[in-house]
């Protein structure tokens, strides 16, 4: 195995029970792991904890499993049990926050909610639009809302809208339009050259392209960030310090006349690495610290601060939307990828959050820092790498968090002060940061209230 | 004394001279000349109304800040029978050894070695670039420096045998007297376990009253205590005494349309160098187009040539193709800017910063020189560090 185990020095093993429980003693305090994503930084993560592989069929603790097979675990029909000292990688119905319609539906009703309440944070500027909670780029789902799609580009009709079919991942079938005919096409060929019915008939979501991006060397790029979810209700959520930045490997231009160049417009690596100016050593990737140190020089410390804090802000605001109808089993935690775009006005976007994101490594850091993302997301799921037992308060001490910082901490939230703590938290919570990016937390504080 | 005066005054000289031929001193004329057309200016009391106006305009700070900085490049005041080539350095044994490391006009490249032809253009040795350390800078010897026990311990500490002056461990404490324990130091004491309210803080508001005040010599002062990240990029600029006037832009530009009018050969080793070195690198592979725009126009600025006049290498000359041998088109290669990429979006301004901290110090560390700063002042310096280091540790315990 050419894994970096060195990267996070394997504990010795656990002495092994003395005396007569023997061979079937040691097997028995031992988790049982199963995984259907056969990538070498979750097998080398088990291994070095000494756990066992099992196959599905066998009594398993820990099963890492892709997001068709939770589909079947959880089904109806199925009816699969899980018991207590049972642990999977998903919430049953994660597709409430990492399907792009249904997410940016949640969202919506979030805001409603909050609107009916009277929250201060469901103020809205002159032209009716949200001051804190527009963070999603206007979305519509097609074919269901194409009357309310035509009715807002023709309201600002030089404007460009990304399609993006809802259930894809990796850049899949995605293109940009800024013609009404070119929907009209789009929906012509897909009635005519597939044979299924239109009510099975993909769905699409069709968002207003951010066509400012933030540019460094003259190049897009987007923001990946993993945050791990232990449970919705109470919301405990954890931010991972190393998220990167993905670089498109050609100059961004604005220009209609290259919006069906890929390269120019899409920051997955599944895309980018077909390029030909790809380059395998550090893979268009650049650290979140790069990006603030740049922000920071070039634009001062204030304004990053305040970047970094609104993009954790919207992502507890995204968790909040969701919690209610998230079936909060206690067998589940999950670890999204949250895919963030910066505008050149230094406003972040949420684009999407990936319930399965890639464990495939592109470079050799990239290999050392999703084995360390796995190794201290299973710090805080699987206590001490000890049989779980899925009714524990699920509160690991501070000392297991590795990379990880708490991000929204629903219980501490509501003991400390209800409303207001929720949003000085992210700005506090940034652990070493915490003590600079709290001034400039205080000023966007009152802009929130 | 005595002796220093003379210096002295040639110094104000050359730097008056300097100055004459320099955009402040047009501007600052266009401004006497509107100023001499108004009637409160009176001829009795002209000298203390200037000196009143100097200082109320800014212009004080002005023109302090340009005398500072013309006096750190400026050479050292020599004899003035001295001829042009002991001005860029003074010792005849490290002037051979930069004619055997001019690695300039660089026929061909292949591999990692290099063929290149020497001034005399009489030798073409094939030569890896990572033996010239080792060929030309141990072999430096001063032929009249005969080291009387020549089994010393000290005779085998380091590999570079050079007599050369370099400041001891108590010049070295005097020098670096920032570093030492009882001043605050960014980077150490705005860590995470350090309260910001005992020295960050302070420091930073301190760091902006510098700014604000325009005072290239207070700046350098400052940032020996360290630079905040955030106020860095304009404390460089203020301590290079760079300040992108419209005139700065627009030669900048000029430039840019230099490089798309004309071929250089050395843009295919610049090519190759971005390539080889910055696209693969995970800090600088981002900063790719802004290493053209910055590297492609320096190699075209004929400006960065003064420089050689206190340097003890000659221009690594290159030549706009078709005009061979003539000095004005003569061009030549630079070193890395990636680093410089984290603080500058703006390439013309990005451009400056990056020449004037060439033609100030960058130059010094790929050619061979007696001056302090230089890279064999540095390295023998680096033999009495872990001395340094020593003494530091006793003085904590």
């Amino acid at each position: 195995m050419e894994e970096p185990l060195r990267a996070g020095e394997a504990p010795p093993p656990r002495p092994p029970p003395s005396g007569i429980e023997g061979v079937a003693g040691i097997m028995a305090g031992k988790v049982k792991w199963v995984t259907d994503i056969e990538k070498s930084v979750l097998i080398n993560n088990f291994e070095k904890r000494g756990w066992v592989q099992v196959t599905e069929n066998e009594d398993w603790n820990f099963y890492w499993m892709s997001v068709q097979t939770i589909r079947n675990v959880f089904s109806v029909e199925t009816g699969y049990r899980l018991s207590d000292d049972q642990i999977v990688n998903h919430f049953p119905n994660h597709y409430e926050l990492t399907r792009k319609d249904l997410m940016v539906k949640n969202i919506k009703r979030y805001r409603k909610e909050l609107e009916k309440e009277g929250s201060p944070l469901a103020e809205k500027d002159e032209n009716g639009k949200y001051l804190y909670l527009d963070f999603v780029p206007v979305t519509y789902m097609l074919p269901a809302d194409y009357n309310l799609f035509v009715e807002e580009f023709r309201k600002s009709p030089s404007s460009t809208w990304i399609m993006k079919p809802c259930g894809k991942a990796q850049g899949k079938g995605i293109f940009l339009i800024n013609k009404l005919s070119q929907i009209k096409k789009w929906s012509r060929d897909s009635k005519t050259s597939s044979f299924v019915s239109q009510s099975t008939k993909e769905a699409y979501v069709i968002s207003l392209y951010i066509s400012n991006p933030l540019l460094i060397g003259g190049r897009k790029f987007d923001l990946r960030l993993y945050v791990l979810v232990s449970t919705y209700r109470p919301l405990r959520c954890y931010m991972y310090k190393l998220g990167f930045c993905r670089f498109c490997t050609v100059k961004y231009t604005p220009s209609t006349s290259e919006l069906d160049n890929m390269f120019v417009h899409l920051t997955n690596v599944a895309i980018q690495k077909h390029g030909e100016d790809y380059n395998h050593i550090h893979g268009g990737k650049w650290t979140v610290s790069n990006l603030r140190l740049y922000l920071e020089s070039t634009r001062g410390r204030e304004v990053t601060s305040k970047l970094f804090d609104e993009i954790h802000w919207i992502i507890v605001q995204s968790l909040k939307a969701v919690a209610p109808v998230m079936n909060n089993d206690k067998h589940c935690f999950e670890c999204y990828g949250y895919d963030i775009i910066i505008d050149d006005k230094l406003k972040p976007w949420l684009i999407e959050v990936n319930a399965s994101p890639s464990l495939t490594s592109s470079t050799a850091n990239d290999r050392i820092l999703k084995y360390n993302l796995i190794n201290d997301t299973l710090n805080i799921a699987v206590p001490n790498g000890e049989i779980p037992d899925c009714k524990w308060n699920k509160s690991p001490p501070k000392e297991v968090l590795g990379n990880y910082e708490i991000l929204y901490d629903e219980e501490l939230a509501q003991g400390d002060g209800a409303d207001r703590e929720l949003r000085s938290r992210p700005g506090q919570s940034l652990g070493p940061k915490a003590g600079r990016s709290r001034d400039s937390g205080r000023t966007v504080l009152t802009t929130w209230k | 004394m005595l002796q220093e005066e003379p210096d002295l005054s040639l110094v104000i000289a050359q730097i008056v001279q300097k100055l004459k031929g320099s955009s402040l001193y047009a501007q600052l004329e266009r401004q006497a000349w509107t100023s001499l057309q108004r009637p409160e200016i009176k001829l009795e009391s002209l000298k203390e109304d200037i000196k009143e106006f100097f200082k109320i305009s800014g212009w004080e700070k002005k023109l302090q800040n340009a005398v500072y900085s013309e006096l750190s490049v400026s050479p050292l005041p020599s004899h003035p029978a001295a001829p042009p080539e002991h001005l860029k350095e003074p010792l005849v044994y490290m002037r051979k050894a930069q004619v055997l490391i001019n690695l300039r006009n660089p026929n061909y490249e292949n591999g990692d070695s290099l063929s290149f032809r020497t001034h005399l253009g009489l030798i073409q040795v094939p030569l890896k670039v990572k033996d010239i350390p080792e060929l030309v800078l141990i072999n430096l010897r001063n032929p009249n420096y005969e080291n009387g026990d020549s089994l010393s311990f000290r005779t085998h500490l380091g590999l570079i045998q050079v007599p050369l002056k370099v400041k001891d461990i108590p010049e070295l404490k005097e020098c670096f007297v920032e570093l030492g324990l009882s001043t605050g130091q960014l980077g150490i004491d705005d860590s995470t376990q350090v309260p910001p309210e005992l020295f960050e803080n302070e420091h930073v508001r301190i760091g902006q009253k510098v700014l604000a005040e325009q005072d290239s010599a207070a700046a350098q002062q400052y940032v020996r205590q360290g630079s905040p990240t955030a106020l860095r990029a304009e404390l460089w600029a203020l301590i290079l005494n760079v300040s992108s006037q419209p005139e700065d832009i627009l030669y900048y530009e000029q430039l840019k349309t230099n490089v798309i009018q004309h071929d250089l050969l050395v843009d295919s080793l610049i090519y190759k160098d971005v390539k080889l070195t910055a696209s693969n690198d995970d800090y600088y592979f981002v900063f790719e187009d802004y290493l053209y725009q910055v590297l492609l126009c320096f190699s075209r600025d004929t400006t960065v040539l003064g420089h050689f006049a206190y340097n003890s290498a000659s221009p690594p000359k290159s030549y706009i193709r078709g005009k061979l041998g003539l000095e004005e088109y003569a061009v030549f290669y630079p070193p890395n800017v990636a680093p410089l990429c984290f603080l500058y979006h703006e390439p013309s301004k990005l451009y400056q910063i990056f020449r004037e901290m060439y033609v100030r110090f960058f130059f010094r560390l790929h050619s061979i020189s007696s001056h302090p700063s230089a890279v064999l002042a540095d390295l023998s310096t680096l033999k009495v560090m872990p001395l340094l280091q020593i003494f530091l540790f006793a003085t904590v315990t």
